[in-house]
């Protein structure tokens, strides 16, 4: 998968995300509500998705879904694309290869405590 | 290659030198598996179907608990148990969740001791804003709590 070369103005997504701590406190800020938690939970789904097609998962308007969608767009969580006329909405990619990311970083919690099992019984 | 099978699983691999018995007593019996996990489980016991639960000793994260369903035991070959991984916020009720499945697999090695592997699955059920708590883990220094608690059981 091939970044977004086109407009390679300032880092998004998660890599740019963990390089600053503010940053990655307005992740969770923007994720910290239940409405955007929602949208971000139905665009794991995958693929790219109308704003008629979100505010249907939701109890709110189509301009309160478009203020929630910009709010995750501006912490690098989402991005939108054009489709014609339409503007469809889908998880950013780089989050994808940040869910795998989140594996290694548990995989290495993993290795430090399969370390730490393996001097516990080569000691006795 | 489907995003599901490379988000949803991990599996690391140890090699110890000990036989498979004395590897099996340390995640079979409670206490001993909190020893080197790094949770008080002073008082709680393993068996298919129950509970086990008991404080993290890493400093400042007292507050979490190591909180497993035992799953299988198959002596000395297979344990696993269900959890919610990375539940760090206590005002999050994680049982609403779907746990992941953690199995460790016990296999002889000859003249090597035993190959030890543990297998997590089911992160692909965990919510997308649960995972980013992985990062928050890092980047409060977990791993630097583990590394001093490397230093101070292997000292």
């Amino acid at each position: 998968m091939s970044p977004r070369s086109g407009k390679a103005k300032r880092p998004v997504g998660l890599p740019a995300i963990v390089r600053s701590s503010d940053s990655l406190a307005g992740v969770f800020a923007a994720l910290g509500d239940p409405t955007r938690l929602r949208l971000v939970a139905v665009l794991c789904a995958g693929g790219a998705f109308s704003i008629a097609q979100l505010t249907a998962s939701t109890e709110i308007s189509r301009q309160g879904v478009t203020k929630h969608l910009q709010v995750l767009a501006d912490a690098g969580v989402v991005s939108d694309v054009r489709s014609g006329r339409e503007r469809l909405w889908q998880l950013e990619p780089a989050q994808i290869e940040e869910a795998k990311r989140t594996l290694e970083v548990i995989g290495r919690h993993w290795e430090v405590a399969l370390g730490r099992l393996k001097t516990f019984v080569e000691a006795g | 290659m489907s995003a599901t099978s490379t988000t949803d699983r991990i599996e690391r691999t140890v090699v110890i030198d000990a036989p498979r018995e004395r590897v099996w007593r340390a995640l079979a019996n409670a206490e001993e598996f909190g020893t080197w996990f790094g949770a008080n489980l002073k008082g709680q016991a393993f068996a298919p179907g129950k509970r086990a639960r008991g404080q993290l000793t890493f400093a400042g994260y007292e507050h979490v608990y190591f909180d497993v369903v035992i799953d299988r035991m198959e002596p000395p070959s297979l344990l696993s148990y269900r959890w919610h991984p990375y539940n760090l916020d206590p005002s999050v009720d994680y049982e609403k969740e779907q746990p992941t499945l953690v199995t460790f697999t016990l296999e002889e090695s000859p003249g090597k001791g035993t190959v030890l592997t543990v297998v997590e699955t089911g992160f692909d059920n965990v919510p997308p804003g649960r995972r980013l708590e992985a990062f928050r883990m890092n980047s409060a220094g977990w791993k630097s709590q583990l590394d001093k608690f490397v230093r101070h059981v292997t000292t």
